[in-house]
């Protein structure tokens, strides 16, 4: 059956990875600080730009759109994520799981700039630049947006202000001190509104409305962005049954378009949207593939999973 | 309903709002004109000279509490050091009048008289220029706002927020403060500048000097009033009152918060400084104790009481507050930094949202 090929090719989908990280010091394409090696670290200057040969060879022939390249990062000698790489395809709808401290959100954080690796880069293909270099707004500005764990809307503005707020386009003050909104720009704002049911509401201070309702409108902050990437946070956590449906389906019809990365505890959910799932432990990457694979991969379940389903 | 953000300078105001504007300007731009220079003296109406000056440090203090509610009301930054911005704008004006003076000072030198006294025979580099008066306005402006730029710059840049930027604004001021009483800076030491005799020719004296400087801050006021009001209906303003509520959010969705707070802080101390241009011709005096912390603190105290980010709270937290200060320094002088106090603790705890708050919560209940 393919389906075993799958399996074992899926648990180790990336021979670097997968290695311990001291058994593998050739993978590194050019020589990086130690972790743990703060000496110098604050004032050497590291390149701003990735190696194109480089950003060739780990994408390979993928249809890649975000890549997560032999990141680590400790804290206070703490290994949250060790040589880790991610490459994330065009249109996918990717899963992440792992147990607590298994280095989700950290990783959430240096993707989006909001914490620095000590090594290895995070790079789009199509762009040179080193994301893990740029400042969260730059980053934002490249696409790459973030939905966090507990939902952070702007409580004192209205629905239509925290949309208007997100709308992809220039963020300077002076843009804003006499900006407009065009007829095309209301129109994609009403659309995103009825995407995620809430233009009804549009008048609506946020604050006001339920956990429910103001995870969707953080979800439609997130697209009037009009992102390449998605990444969300733990999009359910709280949710009532049938919002957790609603938001099932809200994140399937997103994926395709654009990249959409889920950050989630509840296997239930899991196996209800993803297609791809990425294991994470102890910072590393345990397995990736689809749910039923990974449920099965014994190391998982060993780590994770507790007792394999039947 | 409409969710869509109004836009255009009609949209500031609904009706009624508009209609608010206009009788507070009849009122102060024309009603007290008329009150004290075509009134009889002999009339139980007239509004005598000392009043006027009074309203006009007034209308001065409303631009200082607009420019506060504009960072700290809106953007959610707390600056305990605005009165060194108010500071240089009068230091800026008081050095022109202090040159108008020409040699009609107490030694009949062109020197300002704190010059001939320290012995100096020549005005230093940086009083140059400063008998022009558009030169001391533009410096009015252009000081306290490259100051504030610069201090805003670093302090944004690296992140310092809350408390500990309120420190060091506090910092900013008591070290400009010390800077100002040395006689060697070239500002009058701990005199200050004063004596002032005219500006632009007019006697400082004359009652109609005094109602035209008074109309120049009352006009000064409602600008200030409709350009912030601008700010914080604009997008701007959304994105100002996004990085309070939620700094971390607004980065994500794409704002520098660097760029939009450095902008409200900077025009924040920009129009102190015009405040503090209006405010020493009417007052005559400008010395480094308008630099004391605890200046500064009061001005905070003026929007606290009146209601933050409401701008008009602003403004009638100042009226209000100095109304009482005039008040009771004149009838109970010990007292009065026990009604302030009082009157701060009060507000905190029941009136969280200042006076403009408790008022609009009585129209709501009718």
């Amino acid at each position: 059956m393919s389906e075993s090929s799958a399996v074992s090719s899926s648990v180790t989908p990336d021979p670097e990875t997968t290695q311990a990280p001291d058994s593998a010091p050739g993978v590194r394409a050019e020589p990086l600080p130690k972790p743990g090696d703060k000496s110098g670290k604050r004032w050497s200057v590291r390149p701003r730009l990735v190696d194109p040969e480089r950003r060739a060879a780990v994408v390979g022939s993928r249809q890649a759109v975000l890549v997560v390249d032999n990141v680590s990062v400790s804290f206070d000698g703490f290994k949250a994520i060790t040589d880790l790489t991610l490459i994330l395809d065009k249109g996918e709808l990717r899963c992440l799981i792992g147990p607590n401290g298994a280095g989700k959100t950290t990783l959430m954080d240096i993707i989006t700039g909001k914490t620095k690796p000590d090594s290895g880069t995070v790079f789009m293909p199509h762009d040179a630049r080193d994301l893990t270099q740029l400042k969260e707004y730059e980053i934002a500005a490249l696409g790459i947006c973030r939905k966090f764990q507990r939902p952070t809307v702007f409580a004192g503005h209205t629905v239509y202000e925290n949309m208007e707020l997100a709308l992809t386009g220039p963020k300077g003050v002076w843009t804003s001190l006499f900006f407009r909104l065009s007829t095309e720009q209301k129109r994609s704002i009403e659309k995103i509104l009825e995407q995620i049911g809430l233009h009804e509401h549009a008048a609506v201070r946020a604050g006001q409305l339920s956990h429910g309702q103001k995870q969707w409108l953080e979800i439609g902050m997130l697209l009037a962005q009009d992102p390449r990437v998605l990444l969300v946070d733990e999009p359910i956590a709280g949710m009532t049954h049938q919002e957790t449906e609603r938001t099932a389906e809200l994140l399937k019809s997103l994926a395709g378009e654009r990249t959409v990365v889920v950050v989630e505890h509840d296997m239930d959910f899991v196996r209800s949207i993803a297609k791809k799932v990425t294991v994470l432990h102890e910072g590393k990457v345990l397995a990736e593939g689809d749910i039923d694979s990974v449920q099965n991969n014994p190391r998982v379940v060993e780590v994770y999973l507790g007792e394999p389903r039947t | 309903m409409k969710a869509e953000p109004a836009v255009g300078f009609l949209a500031l105001h609904d009706k009624r709002g508009w209609l608010a504007v206009a009788i507070a300007t009849l009122v102060l731009c024309v009603l007290v004109p008329i009150l004290s220079l075509a009134v009889p003296v002999s009339s139980p109406l007239h509004l005598p000279d000392y009043l006027v000056a009074l309203f006009g440090k007034f209308l001065c203090y409303g631009i200082v509490a607009l420019a506060i509610d504009l960072i700290w009301g809106c953007t959610g930054i707390l600056s305990l050091g605005h009165g060194v911005f108010f500071a240089l704008g009068g230091y800026a004006m008081g050095m022109y009048l202090m040159l108008s003076i020409g040699a009609q000072g107490v030694y009949k030198s062109a020197l300002p008289d704190f010059m001939v006294f320290l012995d100096w025979k020549e005005l230093p580099w940086f009083w140059r220029g400063f008998d022009n008066l558009s030169v001391a306005l533009l410096a009015a402006l252009i000081v306290p706002g490259l100051l504030a730029f610069a201090f805003g710059y670093f302090a944004f840049r690296s992140r310092i927020r809350g408390v500990y930027f309120s420190i060091i604004t506090q910092a900013l001021t008591y070290a400009l403060m010390l800077l100002f009483f040395r006689n060697e800076t070239g500002f009058g030491g701990n005199n200050g500048l004063t004596d002032f005799k005219s500006i632009y020719g007019y006697d400082l004296h004359q009652p109609s000097t005094k109602v035209m400087l008074y109309v120049l801050s009352a006009l000064a006021l409602l600008f200030t009033y409709l350009l912030c009001r601008y700010i914080v209906t604009s997008k701007a303003g959304r994105v100002l009152r996004a990085i309070r509520d939620a700094e971390s959010r607004a980065m994500f969705v794409g704002f520098n918060p660097t760029s939009y707070k450095l902008f409200a802080w900077t025009l924040s101390a920009v129009l102190c400084g015009l405040a503090g241009a209006l405010y020493v011709p009417q007052v005559g005096i400008i010395n480094p104790g308008e630099m004391q912390p605890a200046n500064s603190i009061e001005m905070g105290i003026w929007v606290a009481v009146g209601g933050r980010a409401t701008l008009f709270g602003a403004i009638l937290g100042a009226f209000v507050v100095n109304g009482l200060r005039s008040f009771f320094t004149a009838a109970m002088p010990n007292a009065w930094l026990y009604v302030l106090g009082l009157l701060f603790i009060a507000v905190t705890l029941f009136f969280p949202d200042g006076v403009a708050g408790a008022l609009g919560r009585l129209k709501r209940k009718s």
